[in-house]
């Protein structure tokens, strides 16, 4: 599958863009961005295809562009997947250790993950990631490596996140059916994470909120692993949707007007002003609130962070965001959302930026591309381990090999 | 808490003193057939408003009134409770003595007509002034009865208002049960069985020294301020398996609708009544049945032992729902005064569930909310549910901000 190539491409397919993005991984396993490819995306709604041609259609063209930016042929891509139906959950695993001198063997921890993945989820739905969190060995908190201490009782706590089987294989087999092979399957919101944090920001507590066009991905990290994650079927798309109903204009119009005129946070200087919508000839169609449609942003978008702020709550997440939130996706773009962020989390907020790589500086800077930025971060990642540690098992998810 | 006429009663060791009151036609009727061995310890009591009725003739009652008033002419109450009332209003002292020295009286009566409609609710209040608890079990005419059953639904409220507990059997429910061969005759006298044996279960509950005492109070909290519609059963059953006899039996009485009654109810008195050798697990075994069933309702149990009981186990259901669309309390110091009054303002909670469901019944139509809300860009798509809120309708509408 990944033959000697060095060539990682992420591919993200959301509700507004399509996103592909080319590394190059060099010898000493140092990434590279060497190729960016983007096109509309109109086949997907809420993160989820809901018409596979133009969805193929637009996903050919996207990669096209990043061939041809990078100048190279793109076989293999990481997908990256969304949507409502995923979920996060926490989950641990004990295991008796049985062997006679009390050690704890590979085999052990192997069996001790396994039971951890073991666990209820509905019929239709699969394991997109089972990530380790920590082990415990009798009781004792906080063990990363238990192989070789001495125990009776081997713990384990896992991050597991599943999703409904066939939305996720949808996907997969409309970029298999475009000739691509696909590397392996990872949650927007994880990728995101790898792109903009640090392993410092990591150990200190961050909250990533990944704010696309059809959904809304949030993933916490705390002491180095990954904490909690979920999904929010709500993004920019909401946004325009609200403000054509509220300012009963077409949606494409609502578009423009929150491109051209949106705010997270009513400005003073917009209060009783009115924007005259013109056609064409510049004749004036309609004059609107400008007030209006900052508040009607707002409301959307505060109500986003406080669903967000009241999971992590109720998750007892709250007081370990040391390094605070960091914000990206493309209604990241909107002026003021960050002080409404911090308005609504009361801690230090950012934009995100794919610090964690280098090279083109246009697709870093850019919020919507962290994902995709992730995606291949993810596979140099992997493609590290892999020449490292050829037996490592486990930390990566399983990849969804079922059609 | 107690008044000094529920002391005297559940504290003296002598029985107390029982009467029966049997009202109108249908009510001595039912007295005939209570004439029972068993009820052995009460005094029976007919009273009807026609003096030539063959009812009260043939009436095997200890004691017989008779209220008559000249300007009727000798035809009573002639169905109208108006009538009735006033007869009984007229002759409120006869009444009051007829219920003196009791200590419970349970007033037997079939609403609908005069005597029966017109007479209880006095009735009641006249025996709530001579010291009396007052238990009414009354029978609600069909649904196809016409004036008879608005009467009826009248008369219960009066009665709700005047006496400390009313158990209501409607007619209605028996419309399915009977098959298409019944006489008549043969369907009242089912009816007729069922009441009795609904006041059975309650003397039973009353008179045999409990285990788990029921109060009498507690009977009378239970169908107070609840809908007209009391459904009860009085099940029993003999042998090794009685227990679960029992209890397959409530599961599945007529009277409580297969046991869906029992599901809709916020309120259900059980209780069982053995020989000596009622074991606990028989009690476990009928209250888990009972209790599995019946949801979130409040639940009252008491047992008693009687040793001529031998090795029958008999149970006593009732179930009480609160009617949600009524304002349960009907204060009783007022509505003594207005009874008339009070009475339609709550005709509504007396219309039965039978008749609710009712073949035919006009359907009710329901108003559509003053503005569509559209969703827009995502009408079609899966709703994105968020605890119990759709997030795809504007927040601004959802949290009610005017834009204007």
């Amino acid at each position: 599958m990944f033959d000697d190539s060095n060539i990682i491409a992420g591919l993200e397919i959301g509700t507004s863009k399509i996103c592909v993005v080319v590394g190059e991984q060099n010898a000493d396993g140092a990434l590279n961005i060497i190729g960016l490819g983007q096109s509309r995306s109109r086949g997907v709604r809420k993160g989820e295809i809901i018409n596979p041609e133009q969805v193929e259609e637009d996903l050919r063209a996207a990669i096209f562009e990043a061939e041809q930016m990078a100048d190279v042929e793109i076989r293999s891509v990481y997908l990256g997947v969304s949507g409502g139906h995923i979920r996060g959950f926490n989950n641990r695993g004990v295991h008796p250790v049985v062997s006679a001198d009390r050690e704890i063997s590979q085999d052990d921890v192997d069996d001790v993950v396994k039971n951890a993945k073991a666990i209820n989820l509905p019929a239709e739905n699969t394991v997109i990631h089972a990530v380790r969190q920590h082990f415990f060995v009798d009781g004792q908190d906080g063990v990363t490596q238990p192989v070789g201490m001495l125990g009776a009782r081997l713990e384990v706590d896992m991050h597991v996140i599943h999703g409904h089987a066939n939305r996720l294989q949808n996907i997969v087999r409309l970029v298999r059916a475009t000739s691509l092979e696909v590397n392996d399957v990872v949650f927007n919101g994880i990728a995101t994470a790898l792109a903009l944090l640090t392993n410092e920001q990591k150990e200190l507590g961050a909250l990533v909120i990944d704010i696309g066009g059809g959904t809304t991905e949030f993933v916490v990290y705390s002491d180095g692993v990954i904490r909690h994650s979920g999904v929010l079927a709500v993004g920019g798309d909401h946004i325009s949707n609200d403000l054509a109903y509220g300012l009963k204009v077409p949606l494409t119009r609502a578009e423009k007007l929150k491109l051209e005129y949106g705010t997270a946070l009513p400005t003073a200087t917009a209060k009783g002003q009115t924007i005259s919508i013109t056609n064409d000839l510049g004749l004036e169609l309609k004059r609107i609130n400008h007030e209006h449609l900052q508040k009607i942003m707002s409301l959307r978008l505060e109500e986003l962070f406080q669903l967000i702020a009241q999971d992590l709550e109720q998750a007892g997440l709250t007081d370990y965001l040391r390094a605070g939130v960091f914000i990206c996706g493309g209604s990241s773009r909107v002026p003021g959302i960050v002080q409404l962020a911090e308005n609504v989390f009361q801690m230090n907020v950012a934009p995100g930026h794919a610090s964690a790589v280098s090279g083109l500086t246009t697709a870093l800077d850019q919020p919507e591309f962290a994902a995709a930025i992730g995606l291949v971060k993810f596979g140099s990642l992997k493609n590290r381990r892999r020449a490292e540690r050829p037996f490592f098992k486990g930390f990566i998810g399983r990849l969804l090999q079922r059609s | 808490m107690q008044t000094p006429e529920q002391n005297s009663f559940l504290d003296t060791p002598s029985a107390p003193v029982v009467r029966i009151i049997g009202v109108g036609d249908a009510g001595i009727a039912m007295l005939g057939a209570l004439a029972t061995p068993e009820f052995a310890g009460a005094e029976f009591v007919a009273i009807n408003a026609a003096k030539d009725t063959a009812a009260l003739a043939a009436s095997s009652a200890t004691v017989k009134i008779h209220l008559e008033n000249k300007l009727f002419r000798g035809l009573g109450s002639d169905g109208d409770p108006e009538r009735g009332r006033a007869l009984a209003e007229e002759q409120f002292s006869t009444l009051k003595s007829a219920c003196e020295g009791a200590n419970v009286i349970f007033i037997l009566a079939g609403l609908g007509s005069g005597a029966g409609s017109g007479i209880s609710p006095v009735l009641a209040k006249a025996a709530h002034e001579a010291g009396a608890l007052v238990l009414a079990f009354v029978t609600l005419p069909f649904a196809w009865e016409g004036r008879r059953e608005t009467q009826a639904q009248t008369a219960v409220e009066q009665l709700k208002s005047a006496a400390d507990g009313v158990i209501c059997l409607p007619c209605q429910k028996f419309s399915k049960l009977i098959d298409e061969n019944s006489t008549v005759i043969e369907t009242f006298r089912m009816i007729g069985e069922f009441l009795i044996e609904g006041v059975r279960g309650v003397w039973l509950l009353l008179t045999r020294p409990g285990l788990i005492q029921v109060h009498f109070g507690d009977l009378c909290a239970l169908i107070r301020d609840r809908h007209a519609e009391n459904a009860f059963a009085f099940v029993e059953a003999s042998g090794p398996g009685r227990a679960r006899e029992v209890a397959e039996k409530i599961l599945n009485h007529p009277l409580l609708d297969e046991g869906r009654a029992l599901a809709e109810s916020d309120a259900v008195l059980v209780s069982l009544t053995a020989g000596k050798d009622l074991t606990m697990a028989e009690i476990n075994r009928v209250m888990e049945s009972v209790k599995r069933q019946c949801g979130h309702a409040q639940i009252i149990m008491g047992a008693a032992a009687d040793a001529g009981m031998k090795d029958k186990l008999c149970v006593t259901v009732i179930a009480a729902r609160q009617n949600a669309s009524v304002t349960s309390v009907t204060p009783r110091a007022e509505s003594h005064g207005a009874t008339s009054t009070a009475a339609h303002h709550h005709r509504e909670p007396a219309i039965s569930r039978q008749r609710k469901r009712a073949p035919g019944a006009k359907a009710v139509q329901g108003q559509l909310p003053l503005t569509i809300i559209s969703k827009g860009r995502f009408d079609k798509s899966e709703p994105t549910l968020h605890r119990g809120e759709d997030l795809d309708i504007p927040t601004f509408i959802r949290r009610g901000v005017a834009m204007n």
